[in-house]
């Protein structure tokens, strides 16, 4: 057990996969000398040699498409796309082929092929490298979604992933990547891709969210019970796609009230899936309109404001409050 | 060397060297007031490449176009592109070129030409073939040029714009600046070949290598291109051998440099060398080009009280300018 950053209990996962695993190799631009921008590949070179730790060309459509040929020949390829405004690139290989090999070839095929990419804003980068698009990717069937809050998770959901006989799309919450160290287990854990977890219980309103927005959820979640006195449920979606409806409808049905945060543009955007869902299988239960707190329908960022594109405890506390107050 | 210099004009001289030291200073202020907190977010710097952008930029009219990169200050500022708009912008100040919403890399200017730098590698390359297409179809004498690196070549966008212009014989001019590394990877770990001016054969039409560093010879070759472009016989593929003294980014540590390249090239640092030609020529002497280069100076001291003294955008127009009318200003 050891105190790590989730950018070195990534690299955990990864080396120890590729120990058990000869068939997983890491492909992408700057990852074999560099170790990645942001090092979550570093040491895998000099331990696995060239082979199996690859420096693509600048080519992300390449880099996914070729995955995707070596997937169907029995080779796991982990791929990183540096920041996921460059998956773009990599999109028609994604939609069109990785998503769909399995369905395609009657299930002759299929795709173990992770892209792990770093997402999302908070690090006042620059456009392209700082937005939050998990819903192409969740909205593609075919494609698994995942995207972990902490290191432990981060570590045990991107074990799954390359064990996963199909394409998982892996979005790293890059803001929070140094930003907090948590117990890590040396020995191995893996969670499962489409649980979500309940990380707080409490019976008066349900926090839905998912990534680097677990962090103001969470303070939300304690100022309520110091301020309000009030107990949230608070569930972490780790999984996109598929979505655990089934621990978001069983906790609304305690509570009637529930706040979705994302961070995500508003529209189409993942608690908008939520939301839906929990109006099929919950809309009895309610005490309350469903509210969400998402970031806007604008391109991300706006440098000097970052902070108020990206929803914060403040917001997640107002709107959870205006939830409350509804009386039913 | 003074027979080759005698062709250019005492001005033309000037400029080139003033607009070379302005993107060498730009670019060290830029980091300096990065490292100071004015700047937020990424920098990726162009020390190095000057002899490029600048000569590249000089051949073209002031109705010609370019399409940038995500190192691009160089390119803007060759254009014609004002440094106090640049640097408000790269603070992230309203009274930026993109009123503090892009940063570096998105940086553009219209009224000369300057369609946008690009945060996606190879992103500029189709749009500059797209605009030569128009001006071919409006009978136009205008001219496209795209800048992009090595790494772009290797990308899609690359090929698929290549061979547009060569089948349609567009005024456009492929201007790659080789500065041996894609990212942080080497140039010889990205492609099979070298010399990527080779690439323009497939696509039916010529690559010409030339030597980056040197401003004199950046010009006449991209001049010689644009006139072919603007006599209707197609595009050209220059390849500018050139090099960044600086990472990546602004903070990268550079793990992947070959040992000595960097001293080697040192000697060909463009701004020097162009300076001691100019001296050489005799047709500057030290006090002119000191005059230039305090010049410069002055300008970026005004364009950096420019952009510390401008306010940050207004959060409500945040919201603004995603489609041609706003959600009426709602705020969620």
């Amino acid at each position: 057990m050891a105190k790590m950053t989730m950018v070195q209990a990534l690299n955990l996962a990864l080396h120890q996969e590729m120990e058990k695993d000869d068939a997983i190799l890491v492909l992408g631009e700057d990852v074999a000398v560099d170790g990645g921008v942001f090092r979550v590949t570093e040491g895998l070179l000099e331990k696995y040699g060239e082979l199996r730790v690859i420096d693509t060309p600048l080519a992300e459509s390449a880099i996914i498409g070729t995955a995707v040929g070596m997937a169907i020949h029995g080779l796991k390829p982990v791929c990183e796309i540096q920041f996921s405004g460059f998956s773009y690139l990599a999109f028609h290989q994604l939609e069109s082929h990785a998503a769909r090999m399995r369905w395609r070839s009657r299930g002759a095929y299929h795709v173990p092929l992770v892209l792990r990419t770093p997402y999302g804003g908070g690090v006042r980068a620059l456009e392209h490298h700082s937005e939050s698009r998990e819903s192409y990717y969740a909205h593609t069937p075919g494609l698994k979604m995942v995207i972990p809050s902490s290191p432990r998770n981060a570590r045990a959901l991107l074990v799954s992933a390359m064990r996963d006989p199909d394409p998982v799309v892996f979005f790293e919450p890059k803001s929070i990547y140094r930003a907090f160290r948590e117990e890590v287990p040396d020995e191995e854990e893996a969670l499962p891709i489409g649980s979500a977890q309940v990380v707080r219980e409490g019976n008066d309103l349900t926090l839905i969210s998912y990534g680097a927005m677990m962090q103001p959820t969470l303070t939300a979640a304690d100022r309520l019970a110091e301020e309000d006195g009030i107990q949230a449920d608070v569930i972490d979606l780790l999984s996109i796609s598929p979505l655990d409806e089934e621990t978001c409808v069983n906790s609304v049905r305690k509570t009637g009230r529930v706040v979705i945060v994302n961070e995500a543009p508003r529209s189409f955007g993942p608690a908008a899936e939520v939301m839906a869902r929990l109006i099929e299988k919950s809309f009895w239960y309610l005490e309350a309109p469903i509210r969400r707190v998402t970031g806007y329908d604008v391109i991300i960022p706006l440098f000097a404001y970052e902070q108020a594109y990206l929803p914060d405890a403040q917001r997640i506390l107002r709107v959870a409050r205006e939830t409350l107050d509804v009386v039913s | 060397m003074i027979d080759e210099l005698r062709q250019y004009s005492q001005e033309f001289l000037a400029s080139l060297y003033r607009r070379m030291v302005l993107v060498r200073e730009f670019e060290l202020r830029a980091i300096e007031e990065r490292r100071g907190g004015l700047i937020p977010g990424f920098i990726h710097s162009c020390v190095g490449q000057e002899a490029s952008a600048v000569g590249a930029t000089a051949a073209l009219r002031e109705d010609d176009v370019i399409t940038s990169t995500h190192r691009g200050h160089g390119h803007l500022l060759g254009k014609g592109g004002a440094p106090q708009y640049m640097m408000a912008e790269l603070a992230a100040r309203s009274s930026g070129y993109c009123l503090g919403r892009g940063g570096s890399l998105h940086i553009s200017d219209f009224d000369l030409g300057i369609l946008g730098a690009n945060g996606i590698v190879g992103g500029g390359i189709p749009i500059a073939v797209g605009a030569a297409l128009a001006f071919q179809m409006q009978h136009s004498s205008r001219v496209a040029l795209a800048f992009f690196g090595d790494g772009a070549v290797n990308e899609g966008a690359f090929h698929e714009a290549a061979n547009l212009a060569g089948l349609w014989a567009l005024p456009v001019i492929l201007f790659c600046e080789n500065n041996l590394y894609g990212e942080g990877t080497p140039q010889d770990r990205q492609a099979p070949i070298a010399d990527l001016a080779k690439r323009a054969e497939s696509y039916g039409f010529p690559g010409v290598i030339v030597d980056g560093n040197d401003v004199l010879a950046v010009y006449a070759t991209v001049k010689a291109a644009v006139s072919r472009a603007r006599a209707g016989e197609g595009p050209t593929l220059v390849e500018a051998k050139t090099y960044r003294f600086r990472g990546h980014y602004e903070g990268d540590p550079q793990v992947y440099r070959k040992p000595g390249e960097m001293e080697s090239w040192r000697q060909r640092d463009p701004v020097p060398a162009f300076r001691q030609r100019l001296l050489t020529s005799g047709r500057f002497d030290e006090a002119a080009l000191k005059v230039l280069e305090q010049g410069v100076q002055a300008e970026l001291d005004e364009a950096v009280a420019f952009a510390a003294a401008a306010p940050y955008p207004e959060v409500g127009e945040a919201l603004s300018g995603v489609y041609g009318e706003t959600h009426g200003g709602l705020v969620f």
